[in-house]
């Protein structure tokens, strides 16, 4: 039944230079992607600690997006690696502790690529889906 | 480097606190960072000594850690000296200073590392017991260094970090002093520096034959040990209602990361307002999920700190001494951390040289993560 159907909740960090701006071009060019993302805005995916990502999917959320610009691409220089290097350390802890750590993905996105993030979101959500809803949605004991 | 031998006619911690009182006396260090015994003779505590009569209660054989010297060492040298300090530390000590220099949280320009073969080590409380008990609580550990596999007392155990240690040797130092593969209650081998050998006009000997063999078998049943550890832990956490559960007895008291050589943030971001929540906020949370657990954030604790500092962890176990409820923190630390370092083929307290993963990234890595 199509109005009982889990809708997944997604949390994105994404990137003031690129994957937020990209999702601006989705949303201007009027590209159609599923509303199940809550955006956060950040000036880099490399100023994102891992704490955020961990409460978001403590809290029931069912997946987190982190958007960054491509490789070679940061409006810092590198903060894009030390992101991707800190996400490849989340989800080892995070798969060693028992969590479902493909509920992370880690994407570039460039503030041209608004078809790509409006892509993006909708694979997610389907992925999600097939997963069902986050194991810890409602804990009160976390 | 160079191989000396130290004869101790049958007082090993005396030849080994003369040497020590030398580099004092010579003027080759201007302060000692050394245990000395307290008053009333149940714990040693680390001191910082500039006068040589201060000596007297050395004791650096005690088997026991109040607090890992490395945070220490932090402390006496953050924003530098100009004094030349020497101290004696264990190798899980000296790889966390080695951390700690590459996270700009101490300086090693002006120390003199003494390095220790680590015989294993007691909690505070059980070492208290034992000295009150009036048990010679050295020299049965010593009795057991030529041969190797040192025991606890009876009805003792060695902290669970030391009972999985498998690097008790010193890595690094100007001086390093060997306990394992001869009896020190003849000669005590040390590794020494070029130069300061010169100075203290250590002899070249030849090296303890069968330490080799014996810090090995050590090893070996030390990793069998850890292995089975880890293996339990993973046993237990496959889920996250088993991670719940290992960490059920949390009381979320920080004492984990308070003791922890590595969390050094100054500001941890748990003890700052991020995590001060106005009073309507915990209604809310208990009216969406139905209740809440208070405080709230123990697993986000603990994974966050796994976060920021499991790719440096030298495994000293502090966090599990510091444990009012007995977890096995450092079990959980080392088990993870051994699959996060080797992403990054980073051994924390190897080398100076390597930066700290989380410090540095190669352009070319990690490409399945996006």
């Amino acid at each position: 039944m199509a109005d009982t159907e889990f809708e997944p909740r997604i949390i994105a960090f994404l990137c003031n230079w690129c994957t937020y701006t990209g999702a601006d071009l989705a949303g201007t060019s009027r590209i159609q992607y599923p509303p199940n993302i809550r955006v956060i805005r950040l000036m880099c995916s490399g100023a994102l600690d891992p704490v955020y990502v961990s409460k978001a999917l403590l809290e029931g959320a069912d997946g987190v997006l982190i958007g960054g610009c491509h490789p070679g691409d940061c409006h810092y220089q590198t903060g894009n690696y030390k992101a991707r290097r800190r996400v490849a350390i989340l989800k080892s802890i995070l798969k060693q502790l028992g969590f479902d750590e493909d509920r992370i993905w880690l994407r570039w996105i460039s503030a041209s690529e608004g078809r790509l993030f409006a892509d993006t979101v909708t694979e997610m959500v389907a992925a999600l889906k097939a997963k069902g809803p986050n194991p810890l949605k409602g804990a009160w004991d976390i | 480097m160079v191989h000396s031998v130290l004869k101790t006619d049958g007082n090993p911690s005396e030849a080994i606190h003369s040497l020590l009182r030398r580099l004092l006396d010579e003027g080759i260090v201007d302060a000692l960072l050394v245990p000395l015994r307290v008053a009333s003779g149940d714990n040693t505590v680390q001191t910082l000594v500039r006068d040589a009569r201060r000596l007297e209660g050395m004791d650096v054989l005690a088997p026991v850690m109040p607090v890992t010297t490395a945070r220490l060492v932090s402390a006496i040298t953050m924003t530098g000296i100009k004094e030349r300090v020497g101290v004696v530390m264990r190798d899980c000590e000296i790889r966390a200073v080695v951390e700690l220099v590459k996270l700009q949280q101490a300086k090693a320009d002006n120390l003199l590392i003494i390095g220790m073969d680590c015989l294993g080590t007691y909690e505070v409380p059980d070492y208290a017991d034992l000295m009150r008990s009036g048990a010679d609580v050295e020299g049965a550990l010593l009795a057991h260094a030529i041969g190797g596999q040192p025991q606890p007392h009876e009805g003792k155990a060695f902290r669970t970090a030391c009972q999985m240690c498998e690097k008790f040797t010193p890595s690094h130092g100007d001086l390093r002093i060997h306990l394992f593969g001869d009896d020190p209650m003849e000669r005590i081998h040390v590794e020494v520096a070029d130069d300061l050998a010169a100075r203290l006009g250590l002899e070249p000997a030849a090296p303890a034959q069968a330490r080799e063999n014996v810090v090995a078998a050590i090893a070996r049943q030390r990793t069998e040990t850890r292995d089975r550890l880890f293996a339990s832990f993973r046993e237990r956490t496959k889920d996250i209602a088993g991670l719940q559960a290992y960490l059920s007895t949390c009381i979320r008291c920080h004492n984990c990361m308070v003791n922890c050589p590595i969390c050094y943030c100054k500001e941890c971001i748990f003890r700052t307002p991020i995590f001060d929540h106005e009073s309507e906020k915990y209604q809310m949370w208990a009216a969406r999920k139905g209740a809440v657990r208070l405080p709230t954030d123990t697993l986000l604790f603990h994974i966050t700190r796994l976060n920021h500092m499991v790719t440096s962890c030298v495994g000293c176990g502090m966090c599990d001494s510091a444990c009012p409820s007995h977890l096995p923190i450092a079990t959980m630390f080392r088990a993870v951390g051994q699959e996060v370092q080797a992403l990054f083929d980073y051994v924390p307290g190897r080398s100076l040289d390597e930066p700290p993963p989380v410090a540095t990234f190669r352009e070319d890595e990690l490409e399945g993560i996006q």
